[in-house]
């Protein structure tokens, strides 16, 4: 996959967080502070923006760029978590014209224990790994397996939204949720929910002949 | 949604030019949202900087000034300032004697702020953060981020501030500024009520529904819900609620620094005769308030309702509480 698929991705992104901004912040009024979608769509408008000024020639360039603009603009808890992961999924690509299916996986895995480690988070505790952490696992599954691209991806995406659908019923152990002890069961978790929404793009736009987002 | 803005997108810095125009004793930098103090570093002297998002005022910015913070950073409405803010207010304000960082314990402030003290570390500054956690309606186990940082950073920036202001030669290095801001945060406690949620400006819809008859027992500052529900009471009833909380975590006997704290849209008719449920209750329990505050320090927008802060002095805590100060929001002594 070239850089423009990656390109595609990011700006695939931005479009399905722009769409789920107000669903977004619903989630996060619930069992948060009411403002996830407006900070992730602040955020991805702001890389779209340096993807558009500083045209990084590679996949890892793009996710590296991406990162990094969204540390700087989105604050909260999300800025830093989504920023360092898609920074260090970009260090993880390298400077390669070109990511092939283990590549990306050991991407994501990068990304995964980014997460991992700054906020301390473990699958269970209603936050973004329990969607990242088992679409990171189906996707080097199958491609350790020898799926093809399209299956692959597919699997990614499907773990991804059963990862943020299984939030649902779960008590909140970390980030701001968690002040609510047991009143957080009941609500989808938000940064799961981005999460699945973001990895979806990335599905689509890895695709096999899947059309590249106009410049 | 019916607030006094231009628009939804602009509050933070419509916000930040009109603190600028009314504080020549400020040096805001609207692009970045950092208010620091006018006039730059003083050499040798420890900095303060603390930040979170906005939505408290005057927490933080306006307690940027002589005996209190040096810098603050301005996030959007209850979000967390990225660090590209918290490291340019950091170089802003160093004097040579490294940079306190005060740090509300939420899982955004902690990681922006860890983020920038890294990036500020590699420019060669000594920087040491303290993270303020003083919320006693939040179990503070592995079961949660941990108690919130609410009321108490009041007093950590004053108190913290005013070692710092003694400067250089008067023992106040980094690291004893910092054990003090940590002995203060370890010696106070809160509680907060609600009786209505707030609207953030960009998402134009209140954060959760009360009813007429209804409280939000344990509210953080963010327009989150607490952690139960329960019928309106009386001052005295609701005093008991917020102190009994704290007293089952802290000792309230002996001298006592409180603060009674409107969250933005509580009369102050009601904050001073809440102070006074809160005084005979504690007095009951052989406290005595030796200090107080009884105002809007650290408001959630417009939110009715009130948060109790109490904190255990020490004969030195007292004089630094003392010592003169002159912000925006806290003026006395100078």
């Amino acid at each position: 996959m070239d850089a423009e698929v990656f390109r595609t991705w990011i700006v695939a992104a931005a479009e399905v967080i722009e769409a789920s901004r107000d669903h977004l912040t619903q989630l996060d009024a619930a069992i948060g502070d009411a403002d996830h979608g407006i900070n992730l769509s602040r955020g991805f408008t702001a890389v779209l923006a340096a993807l558009r000024s500083a045209t990084p020639g590679t996949p890892g360039a793009i996710l590296t760029l991406t990162g990094k603009t969204l540390i700087s603009k989105v604050g909260g808890a999300s800025g830093p978590l989504y920023g360092m992961a898609f920074r260090r999924a970009g260090h993880a690509l390298g400077d390669s014209a070109d990511a092939d299916l283990p590549a990306l996986a050991a991407a994501l895995e990068a990304a995964l224990a980014a997460v991992q480690q700054l906020g301390a988070a473990r699958e269970g505790d209603k936050t973004m790994v329990d969607a990242l952490a088992p679409a990171t696992r189906a996707f080097s599954k199958a491609v350790a397996e020898g799926a093809a691209r399209d299956d692959a991806l597919a699997a990614l995406a499907q773990a991804a939204a059963a990862g943020a659908d299984a939030t649902v019923p779960m008590q909140a152990v970390k980030g701001r949720a968690s002040y609510l002890g047991p009143r957080s069961v009941g609500h989808q978790d938000p940064g799961a929910a981005s999460t699945a929404l973001i990895l979806g793009a990335l599905a689509a736009a890895g695709r096999d002949g899947a059309p590249r987002a106009p410049r | 949604m019916k607030k006094l803005i231009n628009s939804p997108g602009s509050v933070v810095t419509d916000a930040l030019a009109g603190l600028a125009a009314a504080h020549p004793s400020l040096a805001v930098d609207i692009e970045n949202k950092v208010i620091a103090r006018a006039g730059g570093p003083r050499s040798g002297k420890v900095g303060l900087v603390s930040g979170g998002g906005s939505g408290h005022e005057p927490l933080h910015g306006g307690f940027v000034g002589h005996g209190m913070l040096d810098a603050a950073c301005a996030g959007e409405i209850f979000t967390s300032p990225v660090p590209d803010q918290m490291l340019a207010a950091t170089k802003a304000v160093d004097g040579g004697a490294g940079v306190l960082h005060v740090v509300k314990n939420y899982t955004g402030d902690v990681l922006n702020f860890q983020l920038a003290a890294e990036l500020a570390g590699d420019e060669g500054l000594e920087v040491v953060p303290v993270v303020v956690n003083d919320d006693v309606a939040v179990q503070d186990s592995l079961y949660t981020a941990g108690r919130r940082g609410t009321g108490a950073t009041v007093f950590v920036e004053k108190i913290a501030g005013a070692l710092a202001e003694q400067g250089p030669g008067s023992g106040a290095g980094l690291a004893a500024v910092a054990a003090v801001a940590r002995e203060v945060n370890e010696r106070s406690r809160s509680f907060g009520i609600a009786l209505s949620p707030c609207t953030i400006p960009a998402a134009g819809k209140p954060t959760f529904e009360l009813g007429d008859a209804e409280v939000e027992l344990g509210i953080g500052i963010h327009g989150e819900p607490g952690r139960t529900r329960a019928a309106l009471a009386s001052a005295a009833e609701l005093a008991a609620t917020a102190l009994d909380a704290i007293r089952s975590d802290m000792p309230v006997d002996g001298d006592l620094l409180v603060m009674v704290n409107g969250m933005g849209a509580t009369p102050l008719i009601e904050l001073y005769l809440l102070y006074n449920e809160v005084r005979k209750y504690l007095e009951g329990h052989g406290g005595h308030i030796a200090r107080n505050l009884v105002g809007n320090y650290v408001t959630s927008l417009e939110m009715a309702g009130f948060s109790v802060t109490v904190c255990r002095l020490t004969g030195t805590l007292a004089r630094l509480w003392d010592a003169p100060v002159d912000t925006p929001a806290l003026r006395w002594g100078r």
